[in-house]
């Protein structure tokens, strides 16, 4: 007898789906937290296609640093009102307005993250969060669980992190403690520029070559916006660029790029000599082990 | 031929597993420029001539400071041919458990003895836990081969004694292939060594490539744990109750008979549905929603099997533990049971043996299950469970041991006894007996 044999985007997509099907039967108030970008809108793709012709049963949540690109805010508000779902946005500015948080120093506020995110899962007793955080990214995420346990601080001990055996999660959590979950976790970023064609999934247009005023700092090149601009002796130069990783926008760098439509993006993400995080991402060039250490201290 | 593999390393602390990962990782060029420049730099910083090649794997601040590898890692990579998910596993004694998750899901393994050293106690009892699994392919790799001079009798002798080992587990010879690298010079671990002219077989990455996967068999009867029910309850869809749930085993189509377990009722798929479509049949694998004729009472935790080749519905089960918590398993234990998506509370009513896996025997009712023994058990569940032996299938004849207070993982189990040697008890020795003889190979049964 002959069947269809899943290929490997197949094996992955049904590996998603079948872990947000395990937390919609499992966990009583999951949330996906969703900001736009390339990772969180392939999840939520994914989520969708996982519940049809059902509404996705979660709501949505974004950590809002207000570094944010124009473009991706009204992608992200635009695919929240087409598919009539939930959005919680939890905005940085609130917490430092209150005093909860300070601005830091250098003006990056990627790693003000944190606090927003924990309090509001606390606020809004969410018990399963998904993330977009894959397995290839970087060498602390390398070793992190589909079904990742955080205390009630939201930390993440390497050490008591549970055997994931077989397809079977063990989602079991105590009051107030929460699980961090990836179903992106077996995706290379390959996969995921694979998959984004063969489906048609749209992504804000920052993802693909474009004309922006940008300025070199620390070997990248960063856009003006309202975290700051070139300082004395950085100069803003036009350059066709395009984002790898869009992140808060006073640590997320553009790279020189002609990929203007996704078949160009493919090949030149087969091909670059560089890793997404390290070609793009000025918070996780800090210290060897820096990944390991904020997510010990609850971000994702 | 299959684009993917699966495979999980497993090796002893020193081994130089993590080396031999970022061997591979490095010559299919795998490893962009940045990182290899933060591993140049690192290496510099510690004052080393040669990049350390271990560096781009061992992730955690924790293990960088002691040198050693302490959590299962995932490692991508791809040639041409293949892509590969790697699950690189510690070699500590206290981790074992993660060789256990590794192995779970592998289609193969390779294992890593250092050439000086030869088969160690760890390297079989890694070997036993890797059959145990039903981790079909092992490859053993004979590192360090450069430090003893590239000597083939040393090899052949390690190869000889692995293999003897490997067959009393019940693997078959062209299951198991050994090959002589050094992780550290980069021979026949991508390249071809020179240094080795004795050995005509392939490098490691030459057989990962080409060594053949063994697909989900689509002639075994359909299985499908049922995750979730999807009800749209929109206008449009106003009567919709669907199934959804990823095929665990065998094949399903539109007008087979089913039965739901335990409750025994049956129906027919009418309709296999998915978000790009409906599907002319549905393989293991495969995430899908299933409608039905009739409108039974279904929920999470159900399983929906063929009708006329169904699991025993049973609440006593006979199990192999392994065995992954800090605090021993006594008998009378409560602990959950997780099989498919199904959570019942349950209680070891019989510790009945455990496995010595330097004998290649057992111990007739141990006293306790510790850390990383491999035991069976006899469990009573508080309900009725449809159970498939996991030599059946690795899906539905896995479960979990779970402690009910913290929810920790305590084991990892599986229906009946996987082993052969477990089945058939060989060479069965009391409690803290030390003269059973060394050399059971002789009674085992052919493979699972």
């Amino acid at each position: 007898m002959t069947t269809a044999t899943l290929d490997t985007l197949g094996r992955l997509e049904s590996e998603a789906i079948h872990i947000f099907r395990e937390v919609a039967g499992e966990f009583d108030r999951p949330v996906i937290l969703f900001s736009g970008g390339k990772d969180s809108t392939l999840l939520l793709h994914l989520a969708i296609k996982a519940f049809y012709p059902a509404p996705v049963p979660f709501p949505l949540l974004h950590v809002d640093t207000g570094h944010n690109f124009d473009e991706v805010i009204e992608f992200r508000d635009r695919v929240v009102a087409q598919h009539g779902l939930r959005l919680e946005v939890a905005k940085v500015q609130d917490w430092i307005d209150d005093g909860r948080l300070q601005e830091r120093p250098d003006g990056t506020r990627n790693p003000l993250q944190t606090v927003p995110l924990l309090d509001t899962i606390t606020a809004h007793k969410f018990d399963a969060v998904f993330g977009g955080g894959r397995r290839d990214e970087e060498r602390a995420r390398a070793k992190e669980r589909i079904f990742s346990l955080r205390t009630a601080f939201g930390q993440w001990d390497p050490k008591r992190q549970r055997p994931e055996l077989w397809n079977l999660y063990n989602g079991r959590h105590r009051p107030g403690e929460h699980v961090r979950v990836f179903p992106l976790s077996n995706w290379t970023e390959l996969d995921v520029w694979n998959y984004i064609e063969r489906e048609g999934v749209e992504l804000p247009d920052i993802y693909y070559a474009h004309e922006r005023e940008v300025f070199l700092r620390d070997g990248m090149w960063l856009a003006e916006g309202p975290w700051g601009t070139a300082r004395e002796g950085e100069t803003l130069v036009r350059k066709t660029v395009r984002y790898r990783t869009v992140g808060d926008g006073s640590c997320t760098g553009a790279v020189e790029s002609d990929a203007a439509d996704i078949h160009a993006v493919i090949a030149e993400v087969a091909a670059s000599r560089l890793t997404e995080r390290g070609a793009t991402r000025a918070d996780d060039r800090l210290s060897e082990a820096a990944m390991e250490d904020r997510k010990r201290e609850g971000y994702f | 031929m299959s684009d993917l593999l699966r495979l999980a390393t497993a090796g002893s602390v020193d081994d130089g597993k993590s080396t031999l990962v970022g061997r591979l990782l490095y010559d299919t060029k795998s490893v962009l420029a940045d990182t290899l420049d933060a591993v140049h730099r690192a290496s510099a910083d510690r004052g080393l001539a040669t990049p350390d090649l271990s560096l781009l794997v061992d992730g955690l601040r924790s293990e960088r400071e002691q040198g050693i590898t302490i959590d299962v890692a995932y490692r991508y990579f791809a040639t041409p041919k293949r892509s590969f998910v790697l699950a690189d596993t510690p070699g500590h004694v206290q981790y074992t458990r993660n060789t256990v998750t590794g192995a779970s899901t592998a289609q193969l393994a390779v294992l890593l003895v250092d050439a000086r050293k030869g088969v160690i106690e760890q390297t079989r009892r890694h070997a036993a836990v890797l059959a145990l699994l039903g981790v079909p392919r092992l490859v053993l790799a004979v590192n360090k081969i450069d430090l003893v001079d590239y000597d083939e009798v040393t090899f052949s002798r390690i190869a000889k004694e692995f293999t003897a080992h490997a067959t009393a587990l019940g693997y078959t010879e062209d299951a198991v292939v050994e090959i002589p690298v050094s992780a550290l010079a980069g021979d026949n671990v991508v390249e071809k060594s020179a240094n080795t002219p004795w050995y005509s077989g392939p490098t490691l990455l030459e057989h990962l490539e080409t060594v053949p996967v063994e697909p989900d068999p689509h002639d075994a009867p359909f299985r499908f744990p049922v995750q979730y029910v999807i009800r749209p309850r929109t206008a449009e869809h106003l009567d919709y109750r669907g199934y959804a749930g990823l095929v665990a085993a065998g094949t399903v189509k539109p007008g087979d008979e089913i039965v739901v377990l335990p409750s025994g009722r049956r129906s027919t798929v009418t309709k296999i549905d998915t978000a790009d479509g409906e599907l002319a049949e549905a393989a293991a694998g495969q995430s899908v929603t299933l409608l039905l004729a009739d409108d039974i009472d279904i929920s999470r935790g159900d399983l929906i099997s063929v009708a006329g080749n169904e699991p025993k519905v049973t609440d006593e089960l006979d199990a192999t533990l392994c065995w992954l918590a800090e605090k021993p398993l006594r008998a009378g234990a409560r602990v959950l049971v997780k099989h498919g998506t199904r959570t019942v509370q349950a209680m070891v009513t019989e510790l009945r043996d455990r496995f010595d896996e330097q004998r290649l025997s057992s111990v007739d009712s141990p006293a306790t299950l510790e850390l990383n023994e491999i035991g069976r058990v006899a469990l009573r569940l508080a309900e009725e469970v449809p159970l498939d032996d996991y030599s059946f299938s690795r899906r539905t004849g896995s479960f979990l041991v779970i402690d009910a207070s913290d929810g920790s993982t305590l084991a990892a189990g599986l229906v009946g006894a996987p082993l052969p040697l477990l089945e058939n008890g060989v060479e069965s020795c009391t409690e803290g007996g030390e003269n059973a003889a060394p050399d059971t190979h002789a009674l085992v049964s052919p493979g699972p």
